[in-house]
């Protein structure tokens, strides 16, 4: 057997056109999903944090929960909503990069929901009467909370960026791993991996590896940085 | 109450009326009968518990009397015209120049004429220099005299400090009081608390004092200091002495 890594090392050099594609759709995918789920889960999260109505402690609860819904659960709801005899499959949407957001999204708006509402949480603890007596209002506190809270918030949305990049589950039930379409990264390593073509996910289980390892070397330096200027 | 108060209805005299407040069973303000009139220094006086800090945030509006009443004379239920400094007031993660702007924000005030005032308030405050830096990396002497600066801007009628100088040094506190100072005199009126009997003298125009929830005595400083009426207020002062 030919050795994987060397497989890897060369299609990597070469800057193979398939890999180049998989890659970069990966990373729109995820990216995308990434950005919808910050515009809804960041004011969610924070408006959670602010208000008391009934039912907001079962709520609480069960974006916890979610935090932890498995990946094929997430992509078997989608796959239900957006199949031809779904509620949504007029739209065509499955088997589509738009479907792979979707379940994607609903990966890490939990992330993004709970972890804003627990540092939005922590923060309007110390700034509800200060901000009370500057005459800013529940409503105009979210803003606030959500700026000032800025450098912990990034925190949870690169969590929210790892666990997509990494799942498998659920772009593959939705996207359907089509070469050139759907395929991404992780997609791509469970086909390769189970047809026994090492070479190909092995290369690219590196690639995302040395992305996640970036990522977080960036965010580690951006988070020490922002403390240091940001607070 | 987002109105700035340019054409200044009279807000004062602020009057609470038999104002209590009980939380937890506990009556921790009780019958407070006072009124806060114009232009002057009130400095509310008391033992440690007395309800100094509760009177205060009281009349400020944070909290609202379980009985009685709370009437400014704009008949308002709490009115913009009014600042508060918190003991250990909260900067928000910004520059200074930022914090003093945020509440100016909130009132309303376009983006121009903000910075107009902001750069007008670090110069009045001798707060220029530290306009770029972060407010929370600040020491505690500056964030205060930041705190204050800000209350300041939001052109308060009545300006409410609770223990203003409790955590700071001699000389941020001989800043701090000079500040208040010009601020009252420039005719914006001032209720604060503080447990510095030298701090009392110097700043007091009146002094309320407070034992045990009650409002026990409320008279002109000058008076107050040389013979207080009640027991309790002269053992408050004799503390002064032995320390």
């Amino acid at each position: 057997m030919e050795d994987p890594f060397a497989t890897a090392f060369a299609l990597m050099a070469s800057g193979d056109p398939e890999l180049r594609q998989i890659i970069g759709l990966s990373l729109r995918v995820t990216l995308t999903a990434v950005a919808i789920a910050c515009m809804i889960g960041l004011p969610l999260g924070a408006a959670l944090a602010l208000a008391r109505f009934p039912g907001r402690g079962a709520l609480v609860v069960l974006f916890n929960a979610l935090m932890g819904l498995p990946p094929v659960v997430a992509g078997l709801m989608v796959y239900l909503l957006l199949s031809r005899s779904g509620p949504m499959g007029g739209l065509g949407l499955l088997f589509t990069p738009t479907a792979m957001v979707v379940a994607q999204t609903l990966l890490i708006l939990p992330i993004v929901v709970s972890l804003t509402r627990s540092v939005t949480e922590d923060l309007w603890l110390e700034y509800h009467e200060q901000l009370r007596s500057l005459g800013a209002g529940r409503l105009r506190a979210v803003p606030t909370l959500l700026w000032d809270g800025r450098v912990s918030l990034l925190t949870g949305v690169l969590a929210g960026f790892g666990r997509a990049s990494a799942e498998v589950g659920a772009v593959l039930i939705v996207g359907g791993n089509i070469a050139g379409h759907t395929r991404t990264m992780t997609t791509a390593i469970t086909l390769e991996t189970a047809r026994g073509q090492l070479g190909l996910a092995v290369a690219l289980g590196i690639i995302l590896m040395a992305m996640t390892l970036t990522l977080n070397a960036v965010a580690w330096g951006v988070g020490q940085w922002a403390k240091e200027r940001l607070e | 109450m987002t109105v700035p108060p340019s054409p200044t209805p009279a807000i004062l005299p602020l009057t609470l009326d038999a104002a209590s407040y009980a939380a937890g069973g506990q009556v921790l303000l009780s019958d407070v009968s006072v009124t806060i009139t114009s232009g002057r220094r009130l400095v509310i006086m008391g033992a440690n518990g007395a309800g100094k800090t509760l009177l205060l945030r009281l009349c400020h509006g944070l909290i609202d009397p379980t009985a009685g009443r709370r009437i400014w004379a704009d008949g308002s239920a709490r009115t913009a015209a009014q600042a508060m400094v918190f003991q250990r007031p909260v900067l928000l993660r910004r520059t200074v120049a930022a914090n003093i702007a945020y509440p100016l924000a909130l009132q309303g005030m376009a983006a121009d004429q903000r910075r107009d005032m902001v750069a007008r308030t670090l110069h009045r405050f001798g707060l220029t220099p530290l306009a770029d830096r972060r407010a929370r990396r600040l020491s505690g002497g500056e964030q205060q005299r930041v705190a204050l600066a800000r209350a300041w801007a939001m052109t308060p009628h009545v300006l409410f400090l609770d223990e203003p100088t409790s955590a700071l040094d001699p000389s941020a506190t001989r800043i701090i009081e000079d500040m208040i100072a010009s601020i009252a005199a420039e005719g914006i009126t001032i209720v604060m608390t503080t447990h510095d009997l030298g701090q009392a003298r110097r700043l007091a125009e009146d002094v309320a004092f407070l034992h045990r929830g009650r409002l026990i005595e409320h008279r002109p400083a000058a008076p107050f200091f040389a013979g207080p009426h009640t027991p309790e207020a002269r053992a408050h002062l004799a503390g002064d002495l032995i320390w």
